[in-house]
């Protein structure tokens, strides 16, 4: 009669159905009476103003209802902080339409309304403007002397500056028996996901409005647009129960969504926005970046000496930071250290998280690095690793939560067959092929935020779970309703989980792998107030059987209470409601991370990962023919969709290291490579067999659950273990991603 | 024979002729040219289409520029087919057109009157599922979903051509459909299984 545990299984995801048969509605797909279609004009022009817009032939044509512009449009929020959102980086938050000035190439400067997207799209070809263009500058690496500390703000709770020196760098480096002194440059990245950003609004009337947005987080969505637009909150709401996936870009409000609802609240009609591929290059993106790493060692391969310096781009208006150099010294103890962040302000758009932000940039240099002085020192690499294998977090001293990194460099080691491989460089081929083996460490903060879950126990005796996280494809549906039902003892068939509805109780933007950990966790702890709700409910029944029974004397099982000594002795939860007068039981409880209890732990995520490629020895084209990421991660809740988040996130490594790169012309000041047949990403060809291995890693400390997020662990070591088989292969180091084969030639 | 010369009088009185007359033109042009723009370049047509998608017939009104993708999405409510770039670049909008596969964002809508086709809403047989839909939901085939209904539009169709002899005949003819959540392996997987039934 026991429930058998959901979690750990690999169910199928819940929504499955509905994806395979095209009835999951995204962002777009809503067509409601009357809906209104806009279409976005981007600026042509760096930096500059825009000194006079003519909309009147735009105006002329048949259907079109209104072109909205920084000249006509409706008055908004007067203060910086009301368009400030959850993910805002410090700085002064870029407002569309707000006036002539234009701060980046791509801004939105005109929203053209029609009936039909057809005729919006062709009247915004018709729009004439006079600009201005001023002298810009979108060059990294030409202004070093710009790099300057990033501002400090309440979103750089999550990115906290580099780490403070200790010892002496200098000196330890100069004495050093092994060193390594290389650089590294990162291209722009694009978040892609196939989804095109999109809002529809519904006019509601009264000042109330229904929105359908593609984003991470409903609430932040709902509460930028109340601030913005001066509504109250309770009469916003936004609703993404599908997500075409984001990776990052969905992190804060963009732009369409603030068209969108300005034209439906202007308008007072329905109103859908949809940018086009080209214009997602305007979102935000990976910035660009330059690194150099200084790694020095003593005669038996200890590091003694590890300095990371970092700069990267940002925009004019805000400083966007990422976590690039304080990763190395999480893993490897070494008694002198000097890490150091820069930004330099660009005449570009803020960057915004991409999966793995700063983690799979640092990480990329730091593990090359190590490559390279394992073969100073001619140790093996993976040798080098262990040989600096600490168990403790060496930055500060502290024990992790959990660490089980050590198995996966063994498991996924032993998986691959590493220990067979030939280590010098060049000399193992396969027909006309260089083969290469490389290996490399990942590192991911396991966070957590706080969430809100409200369970309710209806009249069926079923359960209902309210959250208003999203599922950008990640599998939260499934993974949120195995707990549940776990939390509950209930069948996965008797749990419904809501969600992606800002009109749910709290959860933060779905990012930094934590979703899992953080709702995850809300569910386990209201479960338990519930549970002892219900029981307080059964014992209220005249002549029940679990009078007197603690919460420890039962057994919550298959929709039943029952007395953990005989379990005939039962009450079901119908049984429960139906003394309740049919009227459903409900709780809802916050989940909090427990910040006092782990102050004194590091927690984060680990992986190994091992790769193949191949080399042609004639063309220098690179193939990733085997790869296996090992990850210790906690608890697997699903291990179907964890597979499938590690395994996609390897095919991210596999973009990075060698296909994706948004190319920015400096004279124009522009992306140039808009569309995605230029932004190369990986294609089923590109693609062969990606092993997955989860480390068992038993963590009773960092959460109810005991588990860490898997979302961005298998990008962050990926890069540097494709780069590193390349030099195995060819015997060159390409130390800027991607790499490309005439580097080779 | 006379030797005919050029004064700078003739060229003055023949180019100022010349000028006077060219100044006098552009009136004329752009009247002749709007002439011909009315008789030839309507401004917007809306045309009466009849459709055959999924067993089903439409009859609908619809721009001469709208394409297939669009057609279907915005006036048929058939949102299963997704628009990832409009340019033919990302194979969301994979339909079938007379049993074969065709990029619907490339496909005018006028141009595939009364010919078979059929979307992601019309593969399953009411409550039965495709195999193809079913394989992707058991290889995990998919993360977010929204290429998932081009890519299994192209599966059935990579099936159906008989591209299924090696993973590597599947994975070339499947490269048209990209995902940027990664499940290439899971959509190869689901290929394999279908096609070995």
């Amino acid at each position: 009669m026991k429930t058998t545990p959901a979690v750990g299984t690999p169910l199928s995801r819940i929504e499955g159905k509905q994806k395979v048969t095209g009835t999951a509605r995204y962002a777009a797909d809503y067509n409601v009476p009357g809906l209104l279609h806009g279409y976005v004009v981007n600026s042509p022009i760096t930096k500059g103003r825009i000194v006079q817009v003519d909309t009147i032939p735009a105006l002329a044509v048949e259907g079109v209802v209104e072109v909205l512009t920084h000249k006509n449009r409706p008055g908004l929020a007067w203060f910086d902080l009301q368009y400030t959102d959850m993910d805002a980086p410090p700085g002064t938050v870029f407002k569309p339409l707000h006036n002539a000035d234009i701060l980046y190439n791509g801004q939105p400067v005109a929203l053209v309304v029609a009936t039909s997207f057809e005729t919006a799209r062709y009247a915004a070809t018709l729009i004439r403007f006079v600009w201005e263009e001023e002298p810009f500058d979108t060059c990294l690496q030409n202004h070093p002397e710009k790099a300057r500390p990033a501002k400090k703000g309440f979103a750089t709770a999550l990115r906290p500056p580099p780490p403070k020196p200790t010892g002496n760098f200098e000196a330890a480096f100069a004495n050093a028996a092994f060193t390594v002194d290389a650089d590294y440059r990162h291209s722009t990245e694009h978040h892609n996901p196939i989804e095109l950003f999109a809002t529809t609004t519904i006019y509601e009337g009264n000042g109330k409005l229904t929105i359908y947005d593609k984003t991470q987080g409903t609430i932040n969505n709902q509460l930028f647009v109340a601030n913005v637009f001066g509504l109250h909150y309770k009469n916003v709401q936004v609703l993404a129960p599908f997500v075409g996936g984001a990776f990052g870009s969905g992190l804060r409000p963009q732009y369409q969504l603030f068209l969108c609802v300005m034209a439906a609240l202007h308008l007072k009609r329905n109103v859908r926005v949809v940018l086009d591929r080209k214009q997602m290059f305007s979102l935000g993106h990976r910035p660009q970046s330059l690194q150099n790493l200084r790694f020095g060692a003593d005669a038996t391969g200890k590091l003694t000496a590890m300095s990371h310096l970092a700069v990267s781009e940002t925009s004019q208006f805000e400083d966007y930071t990422e976590q690039v150099v304080a990763w190395s010294h999480k893993l490897y103890p070494a008694p002198n250290t000097l890490f150091d962040f820069k930004v330099v302000p660009l005449h570009l758009n803020t960057p915004i998280d991409m999966r793995a932000p700063g983690g799979c940039t640092g990480m990329h240099a730091i593990e090359c690095a190590m490559d390279e002085l394992a073969y100073r020192i001619g140790i093996d690499p993976l040798q080098l690793r262990l040989l600096n294998y600490s168990e403790t977090d060496p930055s500060t001293g502290k024990p992790f939560t959990s660490k089980a990194l050590k198995t996966c460099y063994l498991r996924a080691a032993t998986q691959f067959d590493w220990f067979k491989r030939d280590g010098r460089p060049g000399v193992t081929t396969r027909g006309n092929k260089l083969v290469g083996y490389g290996m490399a460490t990942g590192i991911w903060d396991a966070y957590q935020f706080p969430a809100r879950v409200e369970a309710i126990i209806t009249a069926e005796g079923k359960l209902v779970v309210h959250n208003a996280t999203t599922d950008i494809g990640t599998g939260t549906l499934t993974v949120m309703t195995q707990i549940a039902a776990d939390a509950m003892g209930l069948p996965v068939a008797a749990v419904t989980f809501e969600y992606g509805d800002s009109k749910k109780p709290f959860s933060m933007f779905q990012g930094g792998s934590a979703i899992t950990a953080s709702t995850g966790s809300a569910i386990m702890v209201t479960a338990e107030v519930l549970k002892k709700k219900l029981l307080k409910k059964a014992q209220s029944i005249p002549n029940s059987p679990l009078k007197n029974a603690g919460m420890e004397e039962v057994i919550f099982t298959n929709g039943t209470i029952r007395l953990r000594q005989t379990p005939r002795q039962a009450v079901s939860f119908k049984q429960i409601i139906a003394a309740n007068n049919g009227k459903p039981i409900k709780t809802t409880r916050m989940g909090m991370p427990h910040a006092i209890k782990l102050r004194k732990y590091t927690k984060a995520t680990h992986s190994a990962c091992f790769v193949e490629v191949e080399v042609d020895k004639d063309l220098k084209t690179i193939t990733v023919t085997r790869a296996i990421t090992a990850v210790a991660a906690g608890k697997i809740i699903n291990p179907k969709t964890a597979r499938s988040q590690i395994s996609g996130s390897m095919v991210w490594g596999i973009s990075k290291a060698l296909h994706e790169e948004t190319i920015l012309d400096e004279h124009l000041g522009k992306y140039i490579n808009t569309n995605l047949g230029e932004y190369h990403i990986p294609v089923h060809a590109d693609i062969n067999t990606l092993e997955v291995i989860f480390a068992e890693e038993e963590d009773t400390l960092i959460n109810e659950l005991g588990s860490k997020g898997v979302g961005e662990i298998g990008l962050v070591a990926m890069p540097a273990a494709i780069a590193n088989a390349v030099f195995h292969a060819t015997g060159k180091r390409v130390n800027k991603l991607p790499i490309h084969f005439d580097e080779l030639l | 024979m006379e030797k005919q010369t050029y004064s700078r009088r003739f060229f003055l009185s023949t180019s100022s002729m010349a000028a006077a007359a060219v100044a006098l033109i552009p009136g004329n042009v752009k009247a002749f040219y709007k002439n011909v723009k009315k008789r030839f370049i309507p401004a917007k047509s809306v045309n009466t289409l009849s459709l055959t998608i999924n067993q089903k017939q439409y009859t609908v009104q619809a721009d001469t520029r709208t394409t297939l993708l669009d057609l279907l999405r915005e006036q048929l409510q058939l949102t299963g087919s997704k628009k990832g770039c409009d340019h033919g670049q990302c194979g969301a909008c994979t339909v079938h057109v007379n049993g074969e596969r065709v990029l619907s964002c490339l496909t005018l809508a006028a141009l595939v009157q009364n010919q078979p086709i059929t979307t992601i809403e019309g593969l399953a047989e009411g409550d039965q599922l495709h195999p193809m839909q079913q394989a992707f939901i058991e290889c995990d085939g998919f993360q977010c979903g929204y290429c998932t209904p081009g890519q299994i539009m192209s599966a059935v169709a990579c099936v159906k051509e008989g591209h299924t002899h090696s993973v590597e005949e599947i994975k070339e003819f499947m490269s048209g459909n990209l995902c940027r959540c990664g499940a290439y392996n899971g959509i190869v997987e689901s290929i394999q299984k279908v096609a070995a039934r």
